[in-house]
C-alpha cells in the first residue's frame, strides 16, 4: 500500500533561514507521528505544507499518493484550541457540519446520510449534551472535541493536528488524544501530531520527527529521546530524563523547547536517520 | 389625506416595494456583517456611495449608477489594502478620509443642482422611480444569489477561518465577494434611507437578532424579518404620523428592536444554564 506521506529532500527556506533541509522519510499507513521542536523550527510550516498552503523551497511531498493540494477531502484538521466569541452566533453542531462541506461553493442539501454521519461524530466524541449550545459558551475542553468531531466528519485517512492540547488541562489532555488515536485504531488513520509536550501523546507515538537549528532527526521516541542525539541536535548539553513512561528534556539553556529557532548553522547538509 | 389615500400613492408603493428589497437584501448579510466584525467597512463603503454618487453626476449625470459604480471600487480597494482585520479597519478610515474630501472636490466641479448627490446622505425614499426599482429588484435578487451560492465557506471563514483556510477555503476570494455584496447592498440601501442611516438596516437588526438565537440560518431569517419590521414600518409609521421623516422612524424603530433584544434574551437563559464543565 501506498504511504500517506512522502517526503523526498523537502526543504523549506525564507531568505537565508532554513527551517528543516533534505527531509526525507516515507510514513506508513496508520502511524502516529510526533512533530517536536523548538517554536519557529519549521513545524507548523510542516502541515501547511502538507495541506498545500505553503510551497517548498525543494523537494517534494507526497499526500496520498498526490502532490499537496488545497481542499483534499482525505485530510482532516484539528488546530489549536482559541478561544470563540462567546456571542458568535452557531451552535457546535454547525461548527462540526462544516468539516463535511463547508469548504464547498454552491448549494447543498443536507441528507439523511449527512445528519447520521453527524450524529455519529458527535457521539464517538461524547458531545451529544452540548452539541446543541452556542459554540462560544462552551469550555475549552467541550470546544476541542467538536473540533476532533469536525476532523473526523469525513473519516480522513490522514489526521493532522496542530497542537491540539495546547491550554487544555491534562484531563482533556488525555481525552482529546485518546479520540485522536481512537480514529487511528478505528480507521487505519495516519496522524501527524505538532506538539511542544511530548508526554500526554507519548503512549501513542511510533515515530518522532525533531526539528531544531535548521536540521532534523527522526526514529523511534526511544531512538530520538536520547542525551547524544539531542545535543547534537541542539548543539548543546541535553540531558533525557525518564521517570515512570514520562520524559524530561533539560539543558543548560534555560528552556530548550521554548528556545527560538532564529539563529542556526548547518554543518551537515543532510542527516538521513533510521525511519521505517 | 388618509392614511390608505397614501397607500394608493404610486410614489407610497415604490417607497414600500423599495424599503422591503432594502430590507430583505440588508437583513442577509447583516449576520455576516457581525460574524466578521465588518460594522466599519458597512459605514465606509456607504459614506462613499456619496463620493460616486458626486462622481457619477460629474461624468454622466446619473448619480446612482456613480454610487454604484464606486461602492465596488471602494470594496475592491478595501479588499486590497486591509489584509488583517486591524489593517482593514485602519484601510478603510484612510479611503474615507481621502473618498469624503474627493467628494466635495468634485461637487464643486459641478454646475447642476447637487441635491441628487446630497440625497443620498441622508436618502430619499419618496422619490424612487420605476427604473431605480428595477436595479433594486436585480441588486437584491444577484445578491441573494450569490450568498447562498457562498454561504457554507463564507460561513466556515467567519467563524473559524484557521481551519476554513486548512480546509481548502479560498479566503481571500470569498472575502472579497462578500465586500462586493456589501458595497452593492449598502448603497442600494443609501438611496432609500441615506447613507448616514445604512447601519440601522444592516446591523441593527441582525444585532439584535443575535440574542435571540446561535442557528445561523434561524439567525439570518430573524434579521431579515426585523430589517423588515423597522424599513416597512418606519415608512407605514411615517405615513400615519407626517411630521417623522421616514428615516427617523426606520432608525428608531430598528434601535427600539435592538434595545428589546438587549433586555429580552432568551437566548441568554440558555447561556447561565449552559454546561461549562464536562466530565473527565
Amino acid at each position: 500500500m501506498e504511504h500517506p506521506i512522502v517526503a523526498t529532500n523537502a526543504t523549506l527556506t525564507y531568505g537565508d533561514r532554513t527551517l528543516w533541509r533534505n527531509l526525507n522519510f516515507d510514513l506508513p499507513a496508520g502511524s502516529f507521528l510526533a512533530v517536536l521542536g523548538p517554536n519557529g523550527s519549521g513545524k507548523t510550516s510542516l502541515l501547511r505544507s502538507l495541506l498545500g498552503l505553503q510551497a517548498l523551497s525543494s523537494g517534494t511531498l507526497s499526500i496520498l499518493g498526490a502532490s499537496p493540494r488545497k481542499g483534499n477531502p482525505h485530510i482532516g484538521y484539528i488546530p489549536q484550541q482559541r478561544g470563540f466569541d462567546r456571542d458568535l452566533p452557531i451552535r457546535g453542531r454547525d461548527l462540526v457540519s462544516l468539516g463535511l462541506n463547508g469548504h464547498r461553493f454552491g448549494w447543498h442539501r443536507f441528507s439523511l446520510h449527512d445528519r447520521i454521519a453527524l450524529d455519529t461524530v458527535i457521539a464517538a466524541v461524547g458531545a451529544e449534551r452540548y452539541a446543541d449550545s452556542p459554540i462560544g459558551l462552551l469550555s475549552g475542553g467541550e470546544q476541542q472535541r467538536l473540533r476532533v468531531a469536525q476532523a473526523i466528519l469525513g473519516s480522513p485517512e490522514l489526521l493532522l493536528c496542530d497542537e491540539p492540547l495546547l491550554s487544555l488541562d491534562i484531563a482533556h489532555q488525555h481525552e482529546i488524544v485518546r479520540l485522536i488515536n481512537a480514529q487511528r485504531k478505528e480507521q487505519n488513520a495516519t496522524i501527524v501530531f505538532v506538539t511542544h509536550e511530548i508526554n500526554p501523546i507519548l503512549p501513542y507515538v511510533d515515530l518522532v520527527l525533531y526539528f531544531a537549528n535548521g536540521q532534523w532527526k527522526l526514529g523511534t521516541p526511544d531512538d530520538i529521546f536520547q542525551d547524544e542525539v539531542l545535543t547534537e541536535l541542539f548543539h548543546t548539553d541535553v540531558h533525557v530524563i525518564r521517570d515512570g513512561g514520562r520524559i524530561a528534556i533539560v539543558s543548560q539553556q534555560s528552556d530548550i523547547n521554548d528556545e527560538a529557532g532564529g539563529h542556526h548553522q548547518h554543518g551537515t547538509p543532510s542527516e538521513r536517520e533510521a525511519d521505517k | 389625506m388618509t392614511f390608505f389615500t397614501y397607500l394608493s400613492l404610486p410614489a407610497v408603493q415604490h417607497a414600500l416595494i423599495a424599503a422591503t428589497l432594502v430590507a430583505i437584501a440588508c437583513g442577509t448579510i447583516g449576520p455576516f456583517v457581525i460574524m466578521r466584525g465588518m460594522s466599519f467597512a458597512v459605514h465606509g463603503t456607504s459614506e462613499l456611495a456619496f463620493t460616486g454618487a458626486a462622481a457619477g453626476l460629474l461624468i454622466a449625470n446619473d448619480a446612482v449608477s456613480g454610487a454604484l459604480t464606486g461602492a465596488l471600487v471602494v470594496a475592491l480597494l478595501i479588499g486590497l489594502l486591509g489584509n488583517t482585520e486591524r489593517e482593514r479597519d485602519s484601510s478603510i478610515g484612510v479611503i474615507l478620509a481621502a473618498g469624503l474630501g474627493l467628494g466635495v472636490l468634485l461637487l464643486s466641479f459641478y454646475q447642476g443642482f447637487a441635491s441628487a448627490a446630497t440625497n443620498i446622505l441622508f436618502g430619499d425614499i419618496f422619490g424612487v422611480s420605476v427604473g431605480q426599482i428595477a436595479l433594486l429588484v436585480s441588486i437584491a435578487a444577484a445578491s441573494l444569489l450569490v450568498m447562498s451560492w457562498i454561504y457554507r465557506p463564507l460561513l466556515f471563514a467567519s467563524v473559524d477561518h484557521v481551519v476554513a483556510q486548512a480546509m481548502g477555503v479560498p479566503l481571500r476570494i470569498v472575502g472579497l465577494i462578500f465586500l462586493f455584496l456589501l458595497a452593492l447592498t449598502v448603497t442600494e440601501a443609501a438611496q432609500i434611507v441615506g447613507t448616514l442611516l445604512v447601519l440601522s438596516l444592516a446591523i441593527s437588526p441582525s444585532a439584535a437578532a443575535v440574542r435571540w438565537t446561535a442557528r445561523p440560518r434561524t439567525l439570518i431569517i430573524i434579521s431579515v424579518i426585523l430589517a423588515l419590521i423597522a424599513a416597512d414600518g418606519g415608512l407605514l409609521l411615517s405615513l400615519i404620523a407626517p411630521v417623522l421623516k421616514p428615516s427617523v422612524c426606520i432608525t428608531g424603530i430598528s434601535f427600539c428592536i435592538y434595545i428589546i433584544a438587549r433586555y429580552i434574551t432568551p437566548h441568554h437563559a440558555r447561556k447561565l444554564s449552559a454546561p461549562q464543565e464536562e466530565r473527565a
